[in-house]
């Protein structure tokens, strides 16, 4: 039995590594796009920031771990699939059979239409190596633009700043976030972010970017004409599928799997951003790029290849974020459900604002700002559904008390 | 022999000095506040209950952590790598029982790590109501019924 997988980012290689400990003795190809092993974007912040070299983005730290697990890893990029005669296209490596196929190719930061988006000096903030030519681009001291403050855009911002450049953002929607986080919590973030000196333009747009490699400027729609010596652009992500052109595996914005995240080819499965799997809360097929997630679809879909039918009864969408300090998590229906209750604590001077979401007395969402302690309840109690009785009244007036609330619920200290 | 905290809030008093021997242990000062477990009150319940992290099996916070910094000892212990930690704090919103926190101070994340092998809660509990025992026993498989219940299907083999 060979499994192929194309992609070793988080999905990939847990896929990867589960299908091994399934069976020990089938054979495993790990297939990945750039010259590094494995490694984590959800660390390049961290990178930039210089808290961490290149070796501490990386899935695994030990040399040899693909090697112990007998795990082919190859380096190349997936040019075509056939579906019907089971073979994967290699860019830069021989063309592979497979028993198995799992697709967890990731996504790709998008390119918005705007005129010198390619000129030197801009750049997405997505890869190593687009870490390494920022760090080479930007100094201390230097103007950088930062195009979009969504949740990538977000976590790029706390690097910038750490790495000493003069910082704008530019965000077209009316606040931070926005596709995160509601707006008290979105501009709460802004006036965060402006009193530690960063200017953050929201409800504006980057028209066009000219000059070049000695300078660049940045003309924004509110009329402002920007220096800068670096363009960092965050204006989101969207699934790598341009391969699976007249392969046979069905797409719409990601790849199309069922409960099993089996594709409509045989034996070909997706998982990780690239899928449109499951959403928990809306129990919609959706693409949830988010870490993870990843983690969850690789895991399943292993399982799945691996002839251990295991359904995914849908990931739960969330995020944290760490914007120069002020710590943000959103969870499930964070922007409420039909017919469903609200209770909110808003401490505008503090920083602090919490927001819980209710469908009858069980939680469906929320959201926290300067709030971080035992936040993971949040999922526990949308995860669970457990009915929250008396204590939901708690909660409408006392939103703070929810770790309460949760060991109240899951030791039975509640009256429904 | 996994050993695991056994906790049963039937016997809890709410003196809290697990608290104090946690704090103490973990972070040297007497702050209750920094204790990595937490003793809920439930006064009108005339209930105590102790809360800390269960050593679920298949850790949702080791699964979600980006960059292998939470690993399993022999004794099934799930522990933070302070020095692979990148305080992406991803694991604390994978966590559902909410017991991995953001330490702001040292920029990473905190957890009950059972002091090596000698928790101080366990150890200064003057009721028994927290016991480092085999996990066989009946609190353990009560808490990884809660665990099953928070399972996205993610932890099947859990």
């Amino acid at each position: 039995m060979h499994h192929v997988i194309l992609g070793a980012g988080p999905a990939g290689v847990v896929a990867a590594e589960t299908l091994r400990k399934l069976d020990s003795k089938c054979k495993i190809t790990l297939v990945g796009g750039e010259g590094e092993p494995p490694y984590s974007r959800m660390a390049i912040p961290y990178l930039l920031s210089g808290d961490i070299d290149e070796g501490g983005t990386y899935l695994r730290h030990d040399k040899t771990h693909y090697d112990d697990l007998d795990i082919k890893y190859v380096q190349a990029n997936a040019k075509s699939v056939d579906s019907k005669a089971k073979t994967v296209a290699l860019d830069g490596a021989k063309d592979l059979n497979y028993d198995t196929l799992l697709i967890a190719t990731g996504s790709s930061p998008l390119q918005p239409p705007v005129k010198g988006i390619d000129l030197p000096g801009v750049s997405t903030c997505w890869t190593l190596e687009d870490s390494r030519n920022i760090l080479k681009t930007a100094k201390k001291g230097d103007s950088v633009v930062l195009m979009g403050a969504g949740f990538i855009g977000s976590i790029i911002l706390e690097a910038l700043v750490k790495m000493g450049v003069k910082l704008t953002v530019v965000e077209m929607g009316d606040r931070m976030v926005p596709r995160m986080m509601d707006d008290t919590a979105g501009n709460m973030m802004k006036r965060w972010c402006q009193e530690q000196g960063v200017t953050v333009l929201t409800g504006a747009k980057i028209e066009e970017i000219s000059g070049d490699k000695s300078g660049l400027q940045v003309a924004v729609s509110n009329g402002d004409k920007l220096d800068a010596k670096l363009v960092v652009v965050a204006a989101g992500v969207a699934p790598n599928i341009d391969f699976l052109k007249k392969s046979g595996v069905k797409t719409g914005a990601g790849v199309i799997v069922d409960e099993h995240l089996a594709t409509s080819a045989p034996d070909v499965y997706a998982a990780g951003d690239v899928a449109e799997a499951r959403d928990l809360s809306t129990g919609e097929w959706d693409v949830m790029a988010i870490q993870p997630v990843a983690v969850e679809h690789g895991y399943l879909a292993a399982q799945n290849m691996a002839g251990v039918p295991t359904p995914h009864q849908g990931s739960l969408n969330m995020n944290v974020l760490d914007t120069l300090g002020l710590i943000s998590s959103s969870f499930g229906s964070w922007q409420g459900v039909k017919g469903g209750e609200s209770a909110k604590l808003v401490d505008e001077d503090g920083f602090r604002y919490l927001r819980l979401e209710f469908s009858g007395d069980q939680l469906v969402g929320g959201q926290a700002v300067g709030m971080t302690e035992n936040i993971g309840v949040m999922r526990g109690l949308i995860q669970t559904g457990y009915h929250l009785g008396d204590w939901k009244d708690k909660l409408m007036k006392s939103p703070q008390r929810l770790t309460e609330a949760y060991v109240a619920a899951s030791q039975g200290v509640t009256h429904v | 022999m996994l050993k695991a905290l056994v906790i049963d809030p039937g016997k809890c008093t709410g003196c809290k000095q697990c608290e104090l021997a946690c704090s103490l242990e973990q972070e040297g000062v007497f702050n209750v506040s920094k204790s990595r477990i937490r003793v809920f009150d439930f006064h009108e319940e005339a209930r105590f209950i102790p809360y800390t992290c269960t050593q679920c099996d298949e850790a949702w916070c080791q699964q979600a952590c980006p960059v292998n910094a939470i690993t399993t000892t022999d004794d099934g212990v799930k522990v933070v790598h302070d020095n692979l930690c990148v305080g992406c704090k991803v694991c604390t919103i994978a966590c559902p029982f909410g017991t991995v926190n953001y330490n702001a101070s040292t920029g990473k994340v905190i957890k009950c790590n059972m002091c090596g092998g000698d928790p101080a809660c366990a150890k200064i509990c003057p009721t028994d109501a927290i016991v480092y025992a085999d996990v066989e026993q009946a609190g353990h498989s009560r808490m990884e019924d809660w665990a099953k219940k928070t399972d996205s299907g993610a932890q099947a083999t859990a």
